[in-house]
């Protein structure tokens, strides 16, 4: 049985700050098929397309029939545990530092026999379930979970080492008067989080959020403008060394393409919130937490973007606001490559309309809080880098896989008989 | 499959061990030269005469065989290189026994070599092979060690063996190589001492595993009429087997690609398991070693931990196993590793190997098994010596 995880005691100064290691990050092009999964928490493996025999580990050709024709697919999980060792010693400073460390040999029921890292309730024989995670190094691997639920299952310091959980974490949402605010505090905290920071900006404003959230425990009100230089490094002076999860839910958005407006006075705001903003918050938290991934139980763990799913392709009705989001969208991957020594997760969490005042004009399905919320934790405790929030984002994800000429070209369809 | 060649006309020579050590300053182009000059010399032959070589070694990066051909400014016309680690003492004895044979290299080296620098071993795990890259050190990096925890862990399982069981592999081993000035281990092991080991991953300890270490090893393989003319003793080639990727779908290894050319490897021969008068197996860890005993057909699958409970594996015993101490006591030098049990095997048969000399030794059998490319050895190999001329 795992036992509780525990909250941390208070840090001691004195004590050495366990440095951002990796696990190791060197692949194969075949084998980053694997974190692509991961990235969405999909186990996959390689299909031969001519003879249908499963591969692993990944390869360029199949090893049944020589064909090059290999596609990753979704696979079933279930396995059976061969062997087990326990790890006491090992020449790569990630893993000495988490001594001892658990692996196994896994036959799937699929055919291939995997290594992979081990929960430790797991026994030799038992049954066991794959998770496909991304490790520190950002890469895809694989972990043998028992295959029905134990306690305290996610308290195994193996599986919260693919993730970046909430529990025991302190976590700055930047942005109190979005309408998810209260959602995403509340679910945080109720998966365990330590602390919530709320960043509110221009508080002599009044505004719903603020009574409803300043009487929770746990829950802190900082002064925050996403816009403003000053304000971001006053709040990354006071709180950056314990922020462990930053949430960047700040959003300036109106209707409209380019001609729809008569300036570009929008265009500036949008920008200098949905862009600029995590940028300024990526120069004031960024390097603080960068350098607090190896430290214990609440290690910074993960920078949480809030996008729309037009990112990827843009809905000329929101054509200016799109654009700020694929230009934040093309940052949150810059800042993946500058966070990846560290081990610090980058989580884009696509959304389509959610359910508020400047997304009114459109028809439902539109994304409620709760479900937003509800899909931030999940990815944060399977530790993703891509969540597709609601019909509306899986949709235009499937679509813009299949091909994205096509879904621009219908975006952009312009209006009947004009 | 038709019937093979047999390896009449070969003698097989000039065994030399350069003697291991612990860490080295010097570089695999260094220990390898010193192997091939101490075989050389005892030949009685200079660099100039040898038209082959065969090179087996992890650490000669950048260079290959060919980068050595100019180093130590050699002019073979028959080149070999081989990347089989502890299967490629033998595959470079067949090979180059064939090319003397039909006539292309009159004399040839096998050597293999490699160096230990503080940072080796580590380097070498980095960047051992695409898959074990990819799969198997990305969970927890524990190396070898882990591949071969794993392997013990199913084994005991399946077969019933303890620890003890494979501690008497380890004990004496290093009873023999006591007798072995050259072993890098001098002090006795007790069994006592071997269970109580510091745990590496489990099941295995301390003791279970080979120390890295460097060292060269090298022989020459030549015609009878060259080896009579020059008064060396030497070996003959009863027979050889070598087999890649075998059993690919059992889910774990619990044997290796011996099963599949046992029969014809003594049939070659011409004798029998009973004939065999010392075994060298390849033993990174014991666990091996106990498989290749069944898989060479010394007991029955399954029945190694009975075996071995039974028999006494020291020099002076009923079954003289690993007689200069193996790896596992006298060090794991790289890519030498697998010529350490033919380089001794060659002694034993030459009746030249001083301290560790077998009784009457005429015939051994030595196995190589290589190559943890994923959660498995890959390469296996074996090979029965005959007294040619003794000493």
């Amino acid at each position: 049985m795992t036992p509780p995880l525990r909250p941390p005691s208070k840090k001691d100064p004195q004590k050495r700050t366990k440095p951002p290691l990796r696990p190791p990050e060197a692949r194969s092009r075949a084998a980053l098929g694997l974190t692509a999964a991961a990235a969405e928490g999909r186990f996959a493996l390689q299909v031969c397309e001519e003879c249908a025999t499963v591969q692993y580990p990944p390869r360029d050709a199949c090893k049944a029939c020589l064909s090059t024709d290999l596609v990753w697919r979704d696979q079933s999980s279930s396995g059976t545990l061969l062997a087990e060792t326990t790890v006491r010693t090992s020449t790569k400073l990630y893993f000495r530092e988490r001594m001892p460390w658990r692996m196994g040999s896994v036959r799937l029921d699929v055919g291939p026999v995997i290594l992979c890292h081990l929960h430790g309730d797991c026994r030799r024989d038992d049954k066991v379930t794959i998770l496909n995670r991304l490790d520190a190094a950002g890469q895809g691997v694989l972990l043998a979970v028992p295959a029905e639920r134990t306690d305290n299952m996610d308290d195994d310091p193996q599986l919260r080492a693919l993730s970046a959980d909430p529990k025991h974490r302190r976590i700055l949402i930047t942005d109190l008067r979005n309408p998810n605010t209260p959602a995403l505090a509340g679910a945080l905290l109720d998966a365990g989080a330590a602390t919530v920071f709320l960043g509110e900006s221009e508080s002599w404003r009044p505004h719903a959020n603020r009574s409803t959230l300043a009487e929770l425990e746990n829950v802190e009100i900082l002064p925050l403008d996403v816009t403003d230089t000053a304000s971001v490094e006053k709040l990354a002076g006071e709180i950056g060394g314990k922020t462990d999860i930053l949430i960047n839910n700040a959003r300036f958005m109106r209707p409209g393409g380019a001609l729809d407006r008569g300036d570009t006075a929008f265009a500036r705001e949008e920008m200098d919130v949905n862009y600029l903003g995590p940028m300024r918050l990526a120069q004031a938290f960024g390097p603080g937490m960068c350098s607090r991934t190896g430290d214990g139980v609440n290690s910074a763990a993960a920078w949480v973007n809030i996008l729309s799913v037009h990112a990827l392709s843009n809905a000329p009705e929101y054509g200016c606001f799109t654009a700020s989001n694929a230009a934040a969208y093309s940052l949150s991957q810059s800042l993946r490559g500058e966070f990846r020594t560290s081990g610090l997760r980058v989580m884009n969490v696509f959304t389509g309309p959610t359910d508020d005042d400047w997304y009114q004009e459109l028809p439902p399905p539109k994304v409620a809080p709760n479900a937003l919320a509800r899909a931030v934790v999940a990815g944060l405790k399977q530790g993703l880098e891509d969540v597709w929030c609601g019909d509306v984002a899986n949709e235009i994800r499937e679509r813009w896989r299949r091909d994205p000429k096509v879904l621009e070209r219908e975006l952009t369809q312009g209006v009947e008989g004009a | 499959m038709g019937k093979r060649l047999g390896y009449e006309g070969i003698a097989v020579t000039a065994p030399f061990s350069t003697p291991y050590q612990r860490y080295s300053i010097e570089t695999a182009h260094w220990w390898i030269a010193r192997a091939l000059r101490g075989s050389l010399r005892a030949a009685g032959l200079k660099p100039a005469d040898l038209d082959g070589l065969s090179v087996s070694s992890f650490t000669l990066f950048p260079d290959t065989a060919v980068g050595l051909t100019q180093h130590l400014g050699l002019v073979p016309r028959w080149l070999d290189h081989i990347p089989m680690g502890g299967a490629s003492g033998v595959v470079a004895l067949r090979r180059a026994a064939r090319a003397v044979q039909a006539g292309d290299a009159d004399f040839v080296a096998c050597v293999a070599g490699d160096t230990n620098h503080i940072d080796s071993f580590r380097n070498m795990l980095s960047s051992f092979s695409r898959f074990a890259q990819d799969a198997s050190y990305p969970y927890g990096y524990g190396g070898p060690n882990a591949n071969f925890a794993l392997m013990t862990d199913r084994y005991m399982q399946e077969f019933g063996a303890t620890r003890e069981d494979f501690g008497r592999i380890c004990v004496a081993q290093r009873e023999n190589a006591l007798k072995n000035p050259n072993a890098v281990m001098k002090k006795q092991l007790t069994l006592e001492q071997y269970l109580s080991a510091r745990p590496i991953a489990d099941p295995i300890a301390l003791f279970d595993c080979v120390m890295p270490c460097a060292g060269s090893e090298c022989f020459l393989v030549m015609s009878v009429e060259e080896a009579t003319r020059r008064n060396l003793p030497f070996a003959t080639i009863g027979s050889t087997i070598e087999r890649h990727n075998a059993h690919a779908e059992d889910p774990i290894q619990l044997r290796g690609g011996w099963t599949l050319d046992i029969d014809e490897l003594y049939e070659m021969a011409d004798c029998t398991p009973d004939d065999i008068d010392l075994l060298q197996t390849y033993d990174d860890y014991p666990v091996i070693s106990m498989m290749q005993m069944e898989d060479l057909g010394f007991c029955d699958k399954g029945s190694g931990p009975e075996f071995v409970r039974t028999r006494n594996l020291t020099v002076t015993g009923d079954f003289p196993h690993n007689t200069s101490g193996g790896q596992l006591s006298a060090g794991q030098a790289g890519a030498a590793g697998g010529f350490i049990g033919l380089v001794e095997a060659l002694r034993q048969v030459q009746g030249v190997a001083g301290g560790t000399q077998v009784k009457d030794a005429s015939k051994a059998l030595v196995s190589g098994f290589g190559m943890i490319n994923y959660d498995r050895g890959v390469c296996t190999s074996a090979a029965i010596l005959k007294s040619g001329v003794s000493a």
